[in-house]
């Protein structure tokens, strides 16, 4: 017999994967670029509709609505990236911030009047939503799906960081913009296709995360709390930081509303002031 | 106390007196990039100082350690007797030890005046007073202007910094670091990016500062190295690749071959 | 440099800078006009008052010291709950309670200043937004103090001087805000035309060169800190003593957002920016309060985006550019 404390501690790394695809995305822009993108999370809430859509209306099975979850967030955030974000690399946080807030209200004013403001239904395949028993441990299998994307993806970004030569090129841009640019690196186009797919990870976040968290206009605000709070955890463009953060917030939140629920989400900031206190750069952050 | 002009002090008389600012085994590198190698300076107290070398030797780095900028990995600073290795920028400088920026560092959307005030009044403490107007602080604010006027900037105080001429522009970084009342002054560049014929104006400048000045100056131009430096160091790959009196280095092939004879070619 | 007759020394030059303004008593004077002639929006006047003196404190920070705070909100509400806590546990008495509950968020405001200061960008927004949630939540949790999400309840305030009942017409609710508004207004504009002025545009417009004319730009910034959570704090007083309710709204991230879009709609960094578009954004608000508030955010969001590309100084920004060309010819 095992512990029922494993329970929630699988319950929050399951949690925490989510919020993983959904942060490390903007991680990494923010390390290589600096900039504050605060519709991060809206792009993850296009990619929740998407998959809604695609299921109510057109009836096509969950699964296969993923690839385009994360394909029309990635297309939309360059979009966004073309026209109005690129002109404000330069600018004050505040300007980005503005910028990005300003997307987000209208994003969440949008997705309202399309969808209206209630929870959307999904209907998951039924191998999906069973669950079974490993020594008196109820897990549930759609949670252990996504422990097992989470984990290739970290796998998939790591390798592909480390391995290929656009990896390597994203790496000495978070590492030193000056240096890589001498060095001949496009750092404008590093910057649009890592943002272009960290969108896309946050847009197949928001699909992955209706199970969870269900979907609503507010999703592209209550989530982006999260992902501010692991990003700056973890440290500003590292991916083993994002996920060790995720990890870390997903188990946090979990256990504190399993064992102290009047505490609320107090517990996940309380561990960001103090982490950031500790280490202003974040867990894993060189800056 | 300044010696009579006509008499230049001897590279002995140099030798004998205190040192102003000293670095002991300075050492830093970014990542794998190592740009300070075991620097030993001394600078004595008046003393003028070129500091040159190529392009990416590590002078403005070696400036920025200096000022606490940026902390070395290893070794220690000295201003005067005081160790001040671990102390914050504004410490330094309120001790005095002041800077310039190679690239322009000003306060774009302030005038003159009142970027030049602003330094008067962090050094005179009374920068944290809110509850009076700064118009009461007459000596504080003619203080500020006389500096302008002395840097030939008295007819543009009035017009916001980013509207300057860019020669003003670097004769201001030199007035914000005059009124810090610095005993050692570090000017990285002054007349970077200025054209030729305006340098000389910005160096005609930096020579009329007072004898009790110790300076140290980064600069590429070695006609003017050579008329206004009493002392040169000659920096390469992070290290202090030679240094002595003009004549010495002048005298040194090795410099020529690294560096002097490069830049005649190039 | 101003068009006026050229000043004749540097000291006078920089006393012209702070010179009343025609344009500045006009703009007191038309704040009086609600008492006459619209006395049926004088709660809302008041609202506007509030929302005002709010903006204006953020002004301190973000306008004059360059800090980017997405939890404002949390000196606010500390400064409502500390109002309303002392009506209902001491006594009613409004200025002692306005005295209590600005020395209350200055002091929450002094002891984050520490952690403030140490931090820029992404790292000091999320640190105050953190800060703000965390109180937040505190807040909800603490329902035996704050009554949690009913309200506070029990807030009495007793008539201002003893004579003026805050009555429901907000004749006294305007005329407290708005004498409490100019006070602080005629301290923030001696504060920004002193010494203490000078340096925190000075960390504004360059931080980096701050330590190296011998500034220590994290003790001003500490300071001023302390009093914008002050004045935040008395504006969260205030709309406590004069609604006589507080709930956790004072401490929302919204409230956070709101004061930030009121502050670069009007300018920031111009101490009238604040003031002016608390109005714009108070009166828009009342005017469409009966649209559903994501569709109201949608022209915040929209707004906030022109502003951002077309507008980058405000509203105030425009106008005194438009001005300057205009004068220019
Ligand atoms: N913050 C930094 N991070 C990484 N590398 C840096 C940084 N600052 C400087 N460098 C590198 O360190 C080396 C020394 O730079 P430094 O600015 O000290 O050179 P310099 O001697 O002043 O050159 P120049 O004559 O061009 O001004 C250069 O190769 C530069 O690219
Ligand atoms: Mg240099």
């Amino acid at each position: 017999m095992l512990p029922p404390v494993l329970g929630v501690l699988f319950d929050g790394i399951a949690y925490g994967m989510l919020l993983f695809l959904l942060s490390v995305g903007l991680s990494v822009t923010l390390g290589l670029m600096n900039f504050v993108n605060l519709a991060h999370c809206a792009f993850a809430m296009l990619g929740g509709y998407v998959t809604v859509t695609l299921m109510n209306v057109l009836h096509w099975p969950f699964f296969a609505t993923l690839p385009l979850a994360f394909l029309i967030a990635a297309a939309a955030s360059v979009a966004f990236e073309r026209t109005l974000y690129r002109r404000l690399y330069r600018a004050s946080d505040l300007d980005q911030v503005l910028l990005t807030i300003g997307i987000a209200f209208v994003s969440v004013a949008v997705a309202a009047w399309f969808f209206g403001t209630t929870q959307q239904p999904v209907d998951m395949p039924a191998y999906m939503r069973g669950s079974f028993n490993v020594l008196g441990l109820n897990i549930a299998a759609y949670r252990l799906f996504l422990v097992g994307v989470g984990v290739a993806v970290t796998v998939a970004l790591i390798g592909a960081l480390e391995y290929t030569r656009f990896g390597a090129q994203v790496r000495a841009a978070v590492d030193n913009q000056r240096m890589a640019s001498g060095l001949g690196i496009n750092v404008d186009l590093t910057f649009a296709i890592t943002f272009a797919l960290g969108s896309g990870l946050a847009g197949l976040g928001g699909a992955l995360a209706i199970e969870i968290v269900g979907l609503d206009p507010n999703f592209a605000f209550t989530y982006l709390v999260y992902v501010l709070i692991i990003v700056s955890v973890g440290g500003l463009g590292s991916i083993a930081g994002s996920f060790a953060a995720a990890c870390l917030i997903g188990i946090s939140d979990i256990a504190g509303k399993y064992y102290v629920p009047e505490l609320g989400a107090f517990l996940i900031y309380l561990v960001m002031v103090v982490v950031l206190m500790w280490r202003p750069a974040g867990l894993f952050g060189k800056r | 106390m300044s010696a009579p002009a006509h008499i230049a002090p001897s590279k002995d008389a140099i030798a004998n007196r205190a040192i102003a600012l000293a670095t002991r085994g300075l050492s830093m590198s970014f990542g794998s990039l190592v740009v300070a190698r075991d620097i030993d300076l001394n600078l004595p107290v008046g003393a003028r100082y070129a500091l040159i070398g190529p392009n990416g030797a590590g002078k403005t780095t070696l400036i920025n350690m200096m000022t606490g900028m940026l902390a070395p990995n290893s070794g220690q600073i000295f201003l005067g007797d005081e160790a001040i290795t671990h102390l914050e920028p504004q410490d330094r400088v309120r001790r005095g030890l002041a800077r310039t920026f190679q690239i322009n560092t000003l306060f774009a959307g302030l005038n003159p005046l009142e970027a030049v005030t602003l330094a008067v009044i962090e050094r005179r403490g009374i920068a944290g007073t809110f509850w009076q107007n700064i118009a009461m602080h007459r000596e504080a604010i003619e203080e500020a202007h006389g500096i302008l006027v002395k840097l030939r900037l008295g007819d543009c105080c009035y017009q916001p910094t980013r509207e300057l001429p860019y020669g003003r522009q670097r004769l201001l970084e030199i007035a914000l670091a005059l009124a810090t009342k610095p005993k050692v002054l570090l000017l990285d560049e002054p007349a970077a990016g200025v054209p030729q014929d305006e340098s000389g104006d910005i160096f005609e400048v930096v020579a009329s500062l007072s004898d009790d000045l110790t300076l140290l100056f980064i600069e590429h131009d070695m006609h003017v190295v050579f008329r206004f430096a009493s002392h040169i160091i000659v920096l390469v790959g992070g290290a202090v690749f030679a240094q002595g009196t003009p004549a010495e280095i002048a005298a040194d092939t090795g410099v020529r071959e690294v560096y002097l004879g490069k830049r005649k070619h190039g | 440099m101003p068009a006026s007759a050229a000043p004749s020394t540097p000291q006078q030059y920089l006393q012209s800078l702070s010179r009343w303004h025609p344009i500045e008593i006009a703009f007191w004077l038309a704040t009086l006009t609600p008492f006459l002639l619209f006395p049926t929006y004088l709660s809302l006047a008041s609202q506007i008052a509030v929302a005002a003196l709010f903006a204006l404190s953020l002004d301190l920070i973000l306008g004059y010291a360059g800090i980017v705070s997405l939890g404002h909100a949390a000196f606010f509400g500390i400064g409502a709950y500390t109002a309303g806590l002392f009506s209902k546990f001491v006594w009613g008495e409004p200025l002692s309670g306005l005295l209590v509950a600005t020395a209350m968020a200055a002091l929450v405001g002094y002891a984050s200043s520490f952690i403030v200061a140490r931090f820029r960008h992404l790292t000091l927004i999320m640190i105050t937004l953190g800060l703000g949630l965390l109180l937040a939540e505190a807040a909800n949790s603490a329902g035996w103090l704050t009554g949690g999400s009913d309200g506070l309840q029990g807030v009495d305030i007793w008539p201002l001087l003893g004579l003026f009942k805050f009555d429901l017409y907000g004749t006294t609710a305007y005329a407290y805000s708005l004498s409490v508004l100019f006070v602080v207004f005629l301290m923030a504009r001696r504060l920004i035309n002193s010494p203490f002025g000078l340096a925190l545009r000075g960390i504004r417009e360059n931080w980096v060169r701050m330590p190296a004319i011998g500034a220590d730009s994290r003790s001003h910034i500490r300071k001023v800190y302390t009093i914008s959570a002050g004045v935040a704090g008395i504006a969260g007083a205030v709309i406590a003593q004069t609604t006589s309710t507080v709930s956790l709204e004072a401490l929302s991230f919204e409230r956070s957002a709101d004061v930030l879009v009121m502050l670069v709609l009007g300018g920031a960094g111009r101490l009238y920016g604040g003031l002016v578009g608390a109005a714009i954004f108070m009166i828009a608000r009342d005017q469409f309060s009966g649209i559903a508030p994501q569709f109201w955010y949608f022209w915040i969001g929209i707004l906030l985006i022109a502003v951002v590309m077309l507008l980058p100084n405000g509203i105030l920004g425009g106008l005194s550019k438009i001005l300057a060309r205009w004068r220019g010819r």
